[in-house]
């Protein structure tokens, strides 16, 4: 039976069948950062564990570093405690720490593909939700929580089931000015926010396809806020070439042999999935959120729905975030006054996405009254878009340039919103309280969509921008 | 933990707390910014902080669920990070079992990793359950692993769980790195079958 690239994976990383039934699933890369790690590493020192496979687990720090002034000790004690255990626990464990003086610190979904660490037909795990970010590469990737840390510090294993295959196709072509961001904004909108619970999603299709390797980081970064386990794009030309001369790829003859097996683990033509949903990508607009949930969105052109429009059961969460945007239902997104400007985060702080917010950015300045931020993913991103000039575009139009890490995705460091701000944000969550004020208002769109908003002051349509 | 602890869920008994609604999150069970720790100890105190502090009606500000042990959700409980505070936060405040349309499944699998079962039920149900513990908050409760029930009063509602997770609950094996070391050198055996490990 021609075998799709979740089950080539599964059964290469079968370790057995436990007595529950499930699978002990060898995890090949295991990547750490210091905020879902030191109670596993405590757990691991009450027991006497050693890491069973240290040359398979990386760390960096990224969620509580500050990005502006990042000299220790930093001024937030509990973030410098944060950072003291992840160092001491580093080293006392022998593991490589991608720290800010190697060159290479960033946020780990970033760092991981961009240093190459990330490979295709690999089983990947992080104690965060958007590991399944790494499948952009053609991995299985796993967001775990921290005492599922512990057991693959412990025994390089997590005990998992199969998940069920939807393969999302997103065929024709995306019209100018949609981005991957409007096309997975737009997968979850049509299939919910819990649509993928019990599925690995596989992403195909023309759009799918034609996208470069950072647009597929940004459709697998959201497939958890589907409710998908994990989301993969099959390994092809694309992720061979992105892949050549990184750090941790193989080099020379050996990455000739990678290659060929990257090929191999691709889902065989004639593979059958649990369900396939199809969506064509001509039809997507630039999408913006307008609720509490990442399935809450419209196009841009569009009205926020009434909860009537909503199946029963999804009414009172939809008038709950009525009110807490303070929006009406009826009410056009476009033109929603905007406060705060944020491009950065695992999902949207890769060089592509600051070369085109830059190019928003050079058509206007930032509107009065608006905080706008520039945050890297990383510090190689950073170093990247400084030698391309894009920070000097960025300053000139009243952005402020960051150095890397999560920023404003989530209310850990000190780039949060204030009382009921209004955030334009390239982020992946607009939960309640998500960008630290317990008020704060998101609204996700993609970067390009967030540079327009920064200029004018409210949601825009970026397409009239960029005419 | 002593040799004794018994680490069996087959049946979980205690006063009911009902959280309506959908699509709460693990931002909304735990802010952020609470996860600033580098033990879980804290993290009881902060169950659903902001929530409780914009709503003073929340069922957890609620004195006559003090004490209560088996919470009630709606579709899509825990859904968003994969923050393992959030179900600590709950286990500390002293949630033993919950009961829902569906959960986020990383907040599930992190519940089965501290032994607490979460249960699935239909809307029907679930909206009898929270109205019945809304008019008798005192009465217990029985979430039942083993039989993949839920009983209240004198009526019994089913309520499923995945057959791996409802395995390792009622055999007591959730505390998984026992049962994954038990695999020994299968584990270098199968990563060095793998050509990235190998080397190409």
């Amino acid at each position: 039976m021609a075998k799709t690239l979740l089950d080539k994976v599964w059964d290469a990383h079968t370790v057995r069948t436990l007595p529950s039934g499930q699978t002990q699933l060898l995890i090949g890369l295991h990547l750490i950062h210091e905020v879902t790690t030191p109670q596993a590493f405590q757990m691991l020192r009450d027991s006497k564990l050693k890491v069973r496979m240290p040359e398979r687990t990386f760390g960096t720090l990224d969620h509580i570093i500050p990005t502006t002034d990042q000299t220790r000790p930093y001024a937030d004690p509990l973030a410098e405690e944060m950072a003291v255990h992840m160092i001491r626990n580093m080293k006392d464990f022998s593991l490589p720490l991608f720290d800010m003086s190697t060159g290479k610190q960033g946020i780990v979904h970033v760092i991981g593909p961009e240093l190459g660490l990330t490979q295709p037909g690999m089983t990947i795990a992080c104690g965060d939700s958007h590991t399944s970010t790494h499948g952009a590469v053609g991995a299985i990737a796993f967001g775990i929580g921290t005492t599922q840390v512990r057991d693959v510090l412990a025994t390089q294993c997590l005990a998992m089931a199969r998940p069920k295959l939807r393969q999302v196709r997103v065929d024709g072509a995306l019209a100018k000015g949609v981005y991957a961001k409007d096309v997975i904004l737009a997968i979850i909108n049509r299939l919910g926010v819990k649509g993928g619970v019990g599925y690995a999603y596989e992403y195909a299709g023309p759009v799918i396809d034609r996208m470069t390797m950072e647009e597929r980081l940004t459709v697998c970064n959201m497939s958890i806020e589907g409710g998908a386990r994990c989301g993969y794009v099959n390994p092809d030309q694309t992720t061979i070439d992105y892949l050549r001369g990184r750090q941790y790829a193989p080099a020379g003859a050996a990455f000739d042999k990678a290659a060929a097996w990257w090929k191999s683990v691709a889902s065989a033509p004639g593979a059958s999935f649990d369900d396939v949903a199809r969506l064509d990508g001509g039809a997507i607009e630039p999408m913006v959120t307008w609720g509490i949930n990442p399935g809450m969105s419209v196009g841009v052109s569009q009205r926020i729905p009434a909860p009537e429009s909503a199946p029963e059961s999804d009414r009172s969460t939809f008038r709950e975030a009525l009110a807490h945007m303070s929006f009406q239902a009826g009410q056009p997104i476009k033109g929603a006054k905007i406060d705060v400007a944020f491009v950065g985060s695992c999902t949207n702080g890769r060089l592509s996405d600051l070369r085109i917010a830059a190019e928003v950015a050079k058509k206007g300045k930032v509107a009065k009254g608006v905080r706008a931020l520039i945050v890297p993913g990383s510090q190689q991103v950073a170093k990247a878009a400084e030698a391309e000039g894009l920070h000097e575009i960025f300053q000139a139009a009243g952005f402020q340039w960051r150095k890397a890490g999560c920023s404003m995705c989530l209310g850990m460091n000190p780039d949060q919103l204030v009382g009921r701000e209004m955030s334009a944000s390239s982020s992946n969550r607009n939960f309640i309280g998500r960008q630290g004020s317990p008020t704060g208002r998101t609204l996700l769109m993609s970067p390009a969509m967030v540079a327009a908003a920064a200029i004018t002051g409210a949601v825009a349509d970026v397409r009239e921008i960029l005419k | 933990m002593s040799a004794a602890t018994d680490y069996t869920r087959r049946q979980i008994t205690g006063r009911g707390i009902p959280l309506p609604g959908n699509d709460i999150d693990t931002d909304r069970i735990i802010p952020a910014r609470f996860l600033k720790e580098v033990t879980f100890e804290t993290m009881g105190q902060h169950a659903f902080e902001d929530a409780r502090k914009q709503n003073p009606e929340h069922p957890f500000n609620s004195p006559v669920y003090k004490g209560a042990s088996v919470l009630v959700v709606g579709q899509n409980f825990g859904c968003g990070s994969s923050r393992e505070h959030a179900p600590q936060a709950l286990m500390r405040w002293g949630i033993a079992a919950i009961v829902g349309g569906s959960f986020g499944e990383i907040f599930f699998g992190n519940c089965v990793m501290l032994g607490i079962p979460c249960l699935r039920a239909s809307q029907e149900d679930l909206e009898w359950l929270q109205r019945e513990i809304g008019r008798s908050p005192q009465s217990p409760m029985t979430v039942d692993v083993e039989k993949q029930e839920v009983r209240f009063g004198d009526r019994t509602v089913k309520a499923t769980i995945p057959d791996g997770p409802r395995n390792q609950l009622v055999g007591g094996t959730w505390d998984s790195t026992a049962v994954l070391l038990e695999a020994g050198a299968a584990i270098e055996t199968t990563a060095r079958k793998l050509p990235y490990v190998a080397g190409f």
